[in-house]
């Protein structure tokens, strides 16, 4: 139980859902069972592979073992253009100068192993006025905005 | 040029104050070296050898006068009085410190300029033509590819942690004037069948594992063109090596899968991304397409040049080229005074090509991969003016292409990476061939030279290339032959044996001399040593 | 010998630790062997230096001069820009870098 107290101190969601309760599992094991709901991707694992089975996922975190390992902001983003929908979770060195970008790839929840600063974190995420790209996010780009 | 809207102008503003914070986070203790050093190199910010180094970027190399104004007064505000030019057409400042970083970017936006993604692990500034929009013998002009390329890349939220450094060019003519098959993506703007399109080459680079890239793709359509460069970087950004830096740039992912492996994943990934709605509308590229319309060239203006000063008519003959306007010329500013310091320029220089662009050239200069700076649209009956200026400024030496125009990295005078100093030996090369007179009879021949493997100095694409070693503490100097990064690219081989400061550079007036003996017709160099191979040459230096 | 150096975390400028303090100038560096690792951490950690490390050098008129000549030039500045050297004025230091 202190486990999961301390987890919930740093755990961070931008969801209306409950979370899910239960612990996530490998890609592997996730593959070889049918009961789990969430699943933990390493930069490593091929995140496509999750696609198939999308329906009965509720939790997809994503492990960052070091903060400049970018291979998670793909695999948030391709399990987003494939239609989920559930929780993303960035997980592990996770630093408050990353959420803004992680939040464009489609991750709406952080556990990081040090807590983000409040306010560093709120001017991060209000920091940008615009975007120039397309993403997993719901924001306008800015080539959008010049020919609307 | 390009100018910014209240949109560009927005988010760059907003970078400044993301790094006023940052910076001041780090000051405060609250972020570690190791967390602030990606945040402090994706805004150019190195820790060099004697100082913070500031790299600033010069979109594919344009900027107005206005622009190399502020440039030289950042100079003179926040650093020594000089900077330096770079090899991927932007200018670094050497002596910044920390805790006025911010503001010197505060300085920069005011003048629509900014130094986002300069380094770090992200796509890096767009580079080009230095003669875009000026050339004879260009398809179209390729910038508006490069500024649509430059917004994509800028804060891309998926790319800004890639495995490695990731540097695009674009060009838009069959002369390659940007080294582009030597880029992590090369593009050219061609033509098929009366549409315009871009040949996407992918995996070059020159450093530790130098790598000319092969052609993925011969014609995307420009409708695409954004998403298939996003394919590429997804495909680069999951399967880059992350296990060895050395081998972490996309020239190892390219050459370990295949051309043709590789190329099958990004258009696995290109099909997917096709419904995302990533492309932007045609019509953004029109508007930015806008920004580079043709200056208003004076019809009929005269072909005439007074050539009765032969050092004016060396100059003329040497340093301006062909222009598509009838009456006009590119003139090329040479920052390779004999002697001197290869890219450098002071604050002074820059306000006196400043006020010449705004003078002669339509408000435009150009900075070059070779580290010089370019007016592109100059009248021929301006020249004389334009030269006696430049030549009372230190800046009107006439000998571009030649082997007093030689490329260098900063090398161990500057640079924490460097293992041996590439000025010095630069200085004393230019010294040699301008004393002995034989820059003339050399014509064209391209040397060029990096202080360490990492080949800032575009060693391996040098018809000469110098690599600096360190051998047991001393310096040591490794000669190679037969490089190009031109559209006839090629990638230098070492001769033997290194050599010292002052052996070098009489190994390199001995490889000069053998061209000189063997040379057939007008044969350049580099046509020489692809005739007769490295032999001849062995032998002269070692035999 | 074995002395500590760094950069100032505001300023940037190449800083030499003297037993007490950090200083500009190598020729107040002290010998820091064995003590090194410590020195640096607590000296980071204290943001009164940037990225410390220990380098060789050996006793040069009774002063520190650096083994590597890269370690040299970072103490003093530019080979190529006299000017911009913490020794402008004196012609003959070239000699003492390379």
């Amino acid at each position: 139980m202190d486990d999961l107290a301390t987890e919930n101190d740093r755990l961070i969601r931008y969801r209306e859902d409950d979370p899910v309760d239960h612990a996530a599992v490998t890609v592997d094991s996730f593959l070889d069972q049918t009961a789990a709901s969430a699943v933990r991707v390493e930069p490593g694992d091929d995140a496509r592979e999750l696609i198939p089975h999308l329906e009965r996922l509720a939790l997809v975190e994503v492990n960052f073992p070091a903060f400049g390992d970018g291979r998670g902001y793909s695999s948030a983003r391709l399990l987003r253009e494939a239609g989920y929908e559930g929780e993303l979770r960035a997980v592990g060195d996770v630093l408050v100068d990353q959420v803004a970008y992680m939040r464009r790839c489609g991750f709406d929840a952080f556990d990081p192993d040090a807590p983000l600063n409040e306010q560093d974190l709120e001017a991060a995420l209000t920091r940008w006025p615009e975007v120039y790209q397309s993403a997993a996010d719901a924001r306008t780009p800015i080539w959008s905005k010049r020919h609307a | 040029m390009y100018l910014y809207d209240q949109y560009d102008q927005a988010m760059v503003d907003a970078r400044v104050e993301e790094f006023r914070d940052q910076a001041r986070r780090r000051l405060e203790g609250r972020l570690t070296e190791d967390q602030f050093k990606p945040l402090r190199l994706m805004n150019g910010l190195y820790l060099q050898l004697h100082a913070y180094m500031l790299r600033v970027a010069i979109p594919y190399g344009t900027l107005n006068s206005r622009q190399m104004h502020a440039l030289a007064d950042i100079a003179d505000k926040y650093d020594r009085g000089y900077g330096h030019f770079t090899t991927r057409q932007n200018i670094q400042y050497n002596w910044i410190k920390l805790e006025q970083a911010a503001d010197l970017l505060a300085d920069l936006a005011k003048v629509e300029m900014h130094a986002i993604q300069t380094s770090g692990n992200c796509i890096r500034n767009i580079s080009s033509d230095h003669f875009a929009g000026a050339a004879a013998d260009e398809l179209v002009d390729p910038r508006p590819y490069a500024e649509l390329l430059r917004q994509w890349s800028s804060f891309h939220p998926e790319f800004s942690y890639l495995p490695r450094k990731f540097k695009i060019a674009v060009i838009a003519s069959d002369t390659d004037r940007a080294a582009m098959r030597l880029h992590d993506i090369g593009i050219q703007i061609v033509e098929q069948g009366g549409e315009l399109g871009a040949a996407f080459y992918v995996g070059g680079g020159m450093g530790r594992t130098p790598m000319i890239a092969p052609c993925i793709k011969d014609f995307v359509p420009l409708d695409r063109l954004v998403t298939y460069a996003e394919a590429v970087l997804r495909v680069y950004n999951r399967y880059g090596r992350r296990d060895n830096k050395y081998k972490a740039r996309i020239k190892i992912l390219v050459h370990e899968m295949g051309k043709d492996a590789f190329t099958e994943a990004v258009d696995e990934e290109f099909a997917r991304m096709l419904d995302e709605g990533i492309e932007p509308p045609f019509a953004e590229l029109e508007r930015i397409r806008t920004f580079f319309t043709d200056p208003a060239f004076e019809a009929g203006a005269s072909e005439e040049i007074d050539r009765t000063d032969p050092d004016f008519a060396l100059w003329v003959d040497r340093n301006t080229v062909a222009h598509k306007a009838a009456g006009y010329v590119s003139a090329v500013i040479s920052l390779k005074p004999v002697g001197g310091i290869p890219g450098d320029a002071t604050s002074e220089q820059m306000r006196v090509m400043a006020d010449l662009a705004r003078e002669y050239s339509f408000d435009e200069l150009r900075v070059m991969h070779t580290q010089n700076v370019v007016l592109p649209h100059v009248r021929k009956a301006d020249l004389h003016a334009l030269w006696t200026a430049l030549d009372g400024a230190g800046m009107g030496s006439p000998n571009l292409d030649t082997i007093e125009d030689i490329i260098a990295c900063p090398g161990l005078d500057y640079c924490s990476l460097a293992n041996a100093r590439s000025i010095p030996v630069a200085q004393k090369i230019s010294e040699r061939f301008a004393a002995s007179g034989k820059t003339e009879a050399l014509g064209q021949l391209k040397l060029k030279i990096s202080g360490c493997i990492n080949a800032c100095g575009h060693h391996h694409a040098g018809h000469i290339g110098i690599l600096g070693v360190d051998r047991k503490g001393v310096e040591n100097y490794q000669l190679l032959l037969g490089g190009s990064e031109a559209e006839d690219v090629s990638l230098a081989k070492i001769t033997g044996p290194g050599f010292d400061e002052a052996g070098i550079v009489d190994a390199v007036e001995t490889a000069a001399d053998v061209y000189l003996r063997e040379r057939q017709d007008d044969e350049r160099f580099l046509d020489t040593y692809r005739r007769i191979g490295m032999t001849p040459f062995k032998e002269a230096l070692y035999g | 010998m074995r002395i500590l150096t760094g950069n100032d975390l505001k300023s940037g400028s190449v800083t030499w630790w003297t037993g007490q303090d950090w200083s500009l100038h190598v020729e107040d560096a002290v010998d820091v062997t064995g003590s090194e690792d410590e020195i640096a951490r607590r000296e980071e950690a204290a943001r009164r230096v940037n990225a410390p490390y220990a380098i060789d050098a050996e006793r040069h008129e009774g002063r520190p001069r650096p083994s590597h000549i890269k370690d040299r030039i970072r103490a003093l500045g530019p080979t190529v820009r006299p000017d911009l050297t913490l020794k402008p004025t004196e012609t003959d230091i070239g000699t003492w870098v390379i």
